[in-house]
């Protein structure tokens, strides 16, 4: 499965990172390799075969839709980058 | 009193108990063995010395008042990716150099409240995404039996911390074998617990369906004391088994005469080394002259499809869980663009390492329009054929036996620009991981001086099992408590 410069940059655009050209690069080989190795699974019969989201048979949990505390905001935000009158602060998104 | 930290967690419990010495003492004693090999090993990001000495007087008081548990005043190791109030958790990662969790986890809070005494943070792979203990920001940790040798990943410093004396028991973490096969290149024990057995909440994530939180220690009685004190139900974690937990302690010391152990051929391929083929067949034999009936017979055919399924579901999950490291709300933050999209884009390209910008890239592709079927949807359905055939298997058999890893520990820088062999390391703890099923990697002797691993793979919620013939086996064969040869430098 041969990735092409385009397919590298537009993954890492949905990903949100930033790659410099070396990079691009990299990634490009890397991944290709690593997709190859995948091939295989296209070979397996997987007919009327149900996906596997999580392991257990478990089925949603209910509980009561009630009030509970939650972490006290000074304490959140003391961890925040950028903080202003109990909000996260960010650039403006729209130009 | 010397060389206390030389003690496995219950001989230790004894002594405190018998009052010979106090968990001041043991902590101090640790602490000391700690300033003299951790130059060497790096086996934590962050030290707590003084916490440590802090929760050691309390748990003298606790047992001063005859309210011991366990694991009161026991030195443990903490894998950095496991919340702790107040207490800087990085998960390997320059993203969260500086973050200081304002809660703590529901493990770090059962051990807290069972009045162990927290040493640091255990190094790892940048959040949990690797083999070798190399993908950290920290600088990679070193295998305390060869300091130019990995110890394993991605609970590399969980192990070697364990296996150097730098604690007596810890936690690590486990999403496709990142506590048992560094346990197995330390020479330790390390158990995976099943899927919903230990809350997951506080515990910095990876793969969501498949990330679980599991002890390490030098004999497997340490091991099974420690899941006794962070398994169970959380109603913060809906994954977590709503059944109680039995006392694990409870299958110690019981005979295995008459379980049926069956041993999967697809784990005997070529690529193993043959020391460790080796001490896997001696390992089957001191099982069968347990009285254990031992089949090989058995054959598991989608178990070679495991690393694909792993490393599309674990690198799609991740990269859903890690879309929250955005500059924003918590981590390293790069503010030098003007607009806040390139903010994040050079937040991530500078606060994410290598592998995993891979993984995530990866999962990305993977889950993206167009290839979502051929990769995402294909792996979970192969998944469920993997899952069918353990529980076929788990029809017969009380437990599967294999080895951890084909390998002993290899060489720092070895695999560290080559992924895909890095990924191989993984072959043989793949398969459980991606069926939820616990597993357990106990010492089993030596390949050329270095600790090689036996793999006891168990049915659902049946630690219980696994956990009796891992003990049977450690008091037979001896291999126990094997601490690393490794000089005071």
């Amino acid at each position: 499965m041969a990735l092409t410069r385009d397919d590298v940059l537009h993954i890492a655009r949905l990903a949100r990172i930033a790659l410099d050209e070396a990079e691009v690069e990299r990634f490009r080989a890397q991944l290709s390799g690593i997709l190859d190795h995948f091939q295989a699974l296209a070979a397996v019969d997987t007919e009327g075969i149900e996906p596997t989201a999580h392991p257990l048979p478990l089925a949603n949990v209910m509980r009561e839709d009630a009030v509970q505390p939650s972490l006290p905001r000074d304490e959140v935000l003391a961890n925040a980058p950028l903080a202003e009158d109990g909000y996260f602060r960010v650039r403006a998104v729209l130009e | 009193m010397s060389e206390l930290w030389r003690l496995t967690a219950h001989e230790a419990h004894e002594g405190l108990r018998r009052r010979e010495f106090t968990s001041v003492e043991l902590t101090e004693s640790v602490l000391e063995r700690v300033a003299q090999v951790e130059p060497t090993v790096n086996a934590y990001i962050t030290l707590t010395a003084e916490l440590a000495l802090e929760q050691a007087k309390e748990a003298d008081a606790k047992l001063a008042a005859g309210a011991a548990t366990p694991l009161t005043g026991i030195p443990v190791g903490v894998k950095d990716l496991i919340v702790t109030k107040g207490v800087r958790t990085t998960a390997g990662s320059k993203m969260l150099e500086n973050f200081i969790p304002p809660y703590d986890s529901h493990v770090y809070e059962n051990l807290r409240r069972a009045g162990a005494v927290m040493i640091g943070k255990c190094n790892m792979d940048e959040f949990a995404m690797g083999s070798s203990t190399e993908h950290s920001a920290y600088g990679p940790t070193r295998n305390p039996w060869n300091p130019a040798l990995v110890p394993g990943g991605s609970s590399g410093g969980s192990a070697a911390a364990v296996a150097a004396g730098e604690c007596l028991v810890s936690l690590g973490s486990d999403t496709g074998g990142s506590i048992r096969q560094p346990a197995a290149l330390c020479g330790q024990v390390g158990l995976d617990p099943t899927y919903g057995r230990v809350s997951r909440y506080g515990i910095i994530a990876f793969g969501s369906s498949l990330d679980q939180v599991g002890p390490i220690g030098r004999d497997v009685e340490d091991v099974a004391t420690m899941l006794n004190c962070i398994g169970g139900h959380d109603p913060r974690d809906s994954t977590t088994n709503p059944e109680p937990m039995p006392d694990l302690r409870h299958y110690l010391g019981r005979d295995i005469r008459g379980m049926r152990i069956g041993v999967p051929k697809e784990y005997f391929i070529s690529g193993m080394e043959p020391g460790v083929a080796a001490r896997i067949e001696e390992a089957l034999g001191v099982l069968a002259s347990l009285g254990a009936v031992i089949d090989r017979d058995v054959s598991l055919p989608s178990t070679e499809h495991a690393l694909a399924v792993y490393y599309i579901i674990a690198p799609s999950e991740a990269s859903a869980n890690l879309a929250r490291y955005d500059g924003v709300k918590y981590g390293f933050s790069d503010r030098s663009a003007p607009s806040m999209w390139e903010n994040m884009e050079q937040t991530r390209a500078k606060g994410f390492g290598n592998e995993v910008k891979r993984r995530i890239m990866l999962g990305t592709y993977a889950l993206s329009a167009g290839y979502y079927d051929a990769y995402y949807l294909k792996a979970q359905k192969v998944r469920t054929l993997i899952s069918r055939e353990f529980a076929e298997a788990f029809a017969r058999y009380d437990v599967l036996v294999t080895p951890t890893s084909p390998t002993v520990a290899f060489p720092i820088g070895a695999k560290v620009d080559d992924p895909f062999a890095m990924y191989l390391n993984d072959i043989y703890t793949l398969p459980a991981s991606v069926a939820g099923l616990p597993a357990i990697s106990v010492p089993c002797g030596f390949s050329d001086g270095l600790p090689v691993g036996m793999q006891i793979i168990g049915n659902f919620f049946d630690e219980g099992r696994i956990l009796q013939v891992a003990h049977a086996y450690e008091q037979a064969s001896g291999f126990k408590n094997q601490l690393a040869p490794l000089a005071a430098g």
